[in-house]
């Protein structure tokens, strides 16, 4: 079967129900997306399927149409996106491993909502949960990152 | 990390190491605050020795040893030793290092004596440093209890200093120039005239010299670092996905496993019929493991859709199989054969509950499980001569010894690569999962096996906070709370945990009734029994322990007495408060939320204060009473942890914890039926989300005179402040978590 991952195309042996999520993590040795609840209650493993943002552990590969974005495509050390370099002023992360999902969900809102009031920001963001509690950086990060968008940047 | 490996104890005792033309610096005499007599006649071997600082000719690596489960303690220690070693984040690396018997906590006796915080009587103080004794004979290399801050603070400081001062003797002696002479910043020293040499050019020379011992701190007003806002060294890459936890971990030809073990917990398995999943596609071992089955395959997807079809016949649960017979041996714990310890007994509280308006309360604590957002997971590769095991975890050196029981080999032989947790709250305390993953390494010698649980089987197996329940009754007069008598019975979670590591723990179980024994309040008449109750399910430390229940048992009820008394909740706490650090953590809290002001008609406020981990905690919580429930507002918090390393990680740390304190007080419990557990995942076990996220004020005080950890203390007054304010807006008392048992929550 094939694959298009963060641009590249891969050609993967597996069957056609597996979520993508463990055909990303196992297979291709992409780890940024997380494996936490497997039933879509944590958005660990978010990630966007052209352009939006998905639970990759409820999505066979089978049914895939489209190209994925990992955090790994959204943006490296050297290249940073937008909503990474305020997850890193806001200097979000704890344990650090809901923020893909979190920064995936949060790319994805603003790219639809590049201006969102609070109750958008919990809307859009509420599906993604962090047991480390650092939702108030989540939100203020969010407001940054669509600041710096309407100024240009 | 190899050539740490390489690096022994021995060798330091006669000079810093030569290590492939590098050096490495650490503590040869250890300094502590107190000179206890005890320790002069231990070996000196046991006293050290810890490499901390590691400089070649290429890079300078700062070993921080505490595990880093995102509460930022390798950030921390690594500024603790830059500081007086004067390099800058930036131009350095950080590594967990091997464990080692010389990154014994030094921190952990303070926890470990039934004295409380605030007593520095000759006793206590006698009694921590034999404590400290203990652990140092051990080699106790752990992170927990909030101990980390408090164990690195002056240790790693000094061996900063130690190192900066031996590379300018080492740069002195070559070059013909005075030590007083040199400086030293960004990772050079400085000669008069302007002239610098780098560390890592310094590095082969220092190798050959003994490091200097003695060295004096720097001042605190010279400090560059501590105090300030830092970067967190892991921000970037937990912000670009790149950083690798236990999870991600790769070994060449590794194969992918999960376990099924029985869900009632302890109970043994009695049989499994495996012939279908065995048939499945990616499958290629089925493996029995303790009271369970491990399936084997080419992806951990594979391995966790075959788990899935096996049969099992479970035996039963070594504890009642339903909830209801856990609370009811609780409840009928209350007897004197039980008494675990009468930790306070001030003034007459007999004669004085026969004064004035009685109040009497019971209060549940439920079962709260872990469930750290990584699930339990491990690699392992089994030879004949070594076990190398990658995974997150807060005990190291224990897991060696642990890990060898199972599959033969001497703890010196099992290789352990920690590495960065996606969460713990305790659960990374445990074993289980290790010996598990250490009995399929053993089947599959020679081949790296990588264990993950699926989320449903990490709530099975998570050893949960334990259940507790509190009595009181009390007394107020004139305005006055005069009396508590309160009785509280738990099961004791040291002895469920300390007991699968093999160990025993005398005397009493301090976090049985850890938040009410130990308040610095000094209550007229005050009594305080805990009651151990025989061993229900197994438990385990979570976050803050003890005092996560009976400090919301205790708050919560002197709360009541207080409203009874028809006295203001925050005046009266404060004419209570018989330790000034604490009181003023309760006069911060009261100006940072204009305490008293007038509120609208629905809203209403609680405050509550728990001291755990030596750390007095003082919260205010705001909420709504709307139609749909309670909204939480706003909650302010005031805390003393005697110096703040870094105020941004601090803010965020007691953020955090206030909201794991109120989500889980929201909504969260374990219960059993059948022997299970019948939460399985964050759908019946969700905690707060963003969405219900208060506001949260934070002020950290530095009045407290001994240097603390905030990982934990911020969690035990959020519940009590909870139920308080739910009470100011409603008139309604919650007396048992979750509260969403008894109301509705936006």
């Amino acid at each position: 079967m094939k694959i298009i991952v963060n641009g590249k195309a891969f050609e993967v042996n597996v069957s056609p129900d597996m979520p993508i999520l463990l055909v990303l993590r196992d297979d291709l040795n992409i780890t940024g997306p997380k494996y936490g609840c497997g039933i879509a209650q944590c958005g660990a493993c978010t990630v966007h399927v052209d352009g939006i943002a998905l639970r990759s552990c409820q999505l066979p590969i089978g049914d895939l149409k489209g190209e994925v974005t990992t955090i790994e495509g959204l943006g490296t050390p050297s290249s940073l996106h937008v909503v990474q370099e305020a997850w890193i002023e806001h200097q979000v992360a704890q344990c650090g491993y809901c923020q893909s999902g979190q920064i995936m969900q949060a790319a994805s809102l603003l790219d639809k909502t590049p201006n969102p009031t609070d109750e958008e920001i919990e809307k859009e963001m509420s599906g993604n949960l962090c047991r480390c509690g650092t939702y108030l950086r989540i939100r203020a990060a969010i407001k940054s990152a669509a600041k710096n968008l309407e100024n240009g940047e | 990390m190899g050539r740490l490996g390489t690096i022994t104890r021995r060798t330091f005792l006669v000079g810093s190491a030569a290590i492939v033309g590098g050096v490495a610096f650490g503590l040869y005499k250890m300094a502590t605050p107190h000179d206890n007599p005890l320790e002069d006649g231990l070996d000196e071997e046991a006293v050290t020795f810890n490499p901390w600082i590691l400089i070649d000719s290429e890079k300078i690596t700062l070993i921080t040893p505490h595990a880093d489960k995102g509460q930022g303690v390798t950030s921390m220690q690594a500024a603790l030793l830059a500081e007086e070693l004067d390099v800058e984040f930036g131009q350095f690396e950080t590594s967990f290092g091997q464990p080692s018997a010389a990154y014994w906590n030094t921190a952990m006796a303070d926890e470990g004596v039934p004295f409380m915080a605030t007593d520095k009587s000759f006793m206590a103080e006698s009694m921590r440093d034999v404590m400290g004794g203990v652990l140092k004979l051990m080699g106790l290399q752990g992170t927990g209890g909030s101990t980390s801050t408090p164990d690195s603070y002056e240790k790693l400081r000094i061996a900063g200093a130690m190192a900066r001062e031996t590379l300018k003797l080492a740069a002195s002696k070559k070059f013909k120039t005075p030590v007083d002479q040199l400086k030293t910043r960004k990772a050079a020293v400085i000669f008069p005239g302007g002239k610098t040499l780098n560390y890592t050019e310094l590095a082969a020379d220092a190798a050959l010299i003994s490091p200097v011992q003695d060295v004096e701190l720097r001042d605190p007003s010279e400090w560059r670092l501590i105090g300030k806002p830092m970067k967190r060294v892991d921000i970037v890459e937990k912000s670009t996905g790149i950083l690798k936890y236990g999870i991600d971990q790769v070994q060449k030809d590794m194969v992918y496993a999960t376990v099924k073990v029985n869900p009632r917990q302890g109970g043994d398995l009695k049989s499994y019929d495996a012939t279908t999943a065995k048939t499945m596609p990616g499958v290629k071992k089925i493996l029995p493991v303790t009271n369970g089955v491990a399936v084997i395959a080419t992806n951990t997807w594979y391995a966790m859709q075959a788990v899935e079809e096996i049969d099992f016949e479970w035996g039963a649960a070594p504890y009642p199989a339903e909830q209801k017979d856990h609370w009811d041996r609780i409840s009928k714990s209350f007897v004197e054969e039980k008494l675990d310890s009468e930790w306070r007994n001030d003034g007459d509280v007999e004669t004085a509950l026969r004064v004035g308006k009685v109040v009497t309360a019971e209060y549940r604590s439920p079962y709260v499980a872990h469930a750290p957002l990584e699930p339990l997971n491990a690699v392992i590769r089994v030879t004949d001569d070594t076990v190398e095991l990658w995974s997150g975890h807060q005990m190291p050196r224990m897991l060696q010894r642990i890990v060898g029981n199972v599959t033969g080999h001497d703890a010196s032989q099992v290789i352990f690569h920690n590495l960065y947790m996606g969460g713990s709250f305790g659960h990374r305390l445990e074993m289980e999962h290790l010996k598990l993953v250490a009995e399929i390494g053993k089947q599959m010698r020679g081949v790296p096996v990588k264990l993950t649980y699926s989320r449903e089987e990490d709530f099975a197996h998570d050893f949960p906070r334990h259940i507790a329940m509190g009595r009181g009754q009390g007394t107020v007069q004139d305005g006055k709370v005069e009396a508590i008598d309160l009785e509280i019975a738990a099961p004791s979670v040291i002895n469920s945990q300390m007991g699968r590591a093999g160990l025993t723990i005398p005397g009493p179980d301090a976090q049985i009734a850890a938040g009410s024994w130990n308040n610095p309040y000094k209550l007229p008449n005050y009594r305080m029994r805990a009651y151990r109750v025989d061993e229900l399910a197994p438990v385990s430390s979570w976050r803050s322990v003890g005092s996560a229940g009976a400090g919301f048992i205790f708050d919560s009820f002197l709360d009541e007495l207080i409203h009874e008394a028809g006295a203001d909740p925050m005046v009266e706490r404060i004419r209570l408060m018989g330790d000034e650090v604490s009181k003023a953590v309760l006069e911060t809290v009261a100006e940072m939320c204009s305490w008293g002001q007038s509120l609208p008609k629905n809203k209403g406020r609680g405050v509550a204060f728990v001291e755990s981990f030596g750390v007095p905690v003082a919260e205010v919580v705001e909420v709504t009473n709307t139609n749909d429930g309670i909204k939480i507002d706003k909650v302010w918090i005031a805390c003393d942890v005697g110096k703040i390393i870094d105020p941004v990680n601090f803010e965020n740390l007691v953020q955090g914890g206030v909201i794991f304190g109120l989500g889980h007080a929201m909504n969260c419990e374990i219960t059993y039926s059948d022997g299970m557990a019948e939460q399985s995942n964050y759908d019946s076990f969700e905690a707060m989300r963003l969405s219900q996220c208060p506001e949260i004020f934070v002020k950290g005080l530095e009045n407290g005179a001994k240097v603390r950890g905030i990982g934990e203390p911020p969690v035990p007054p959020a519940a009590p402040a909870l139920a308080n304010a739910i009470f100011a807006a409603t008139g309604k008392r919650l007396r048992e978590m979750p509260f969403s048992k008894h109301i509705d929550f936006v």
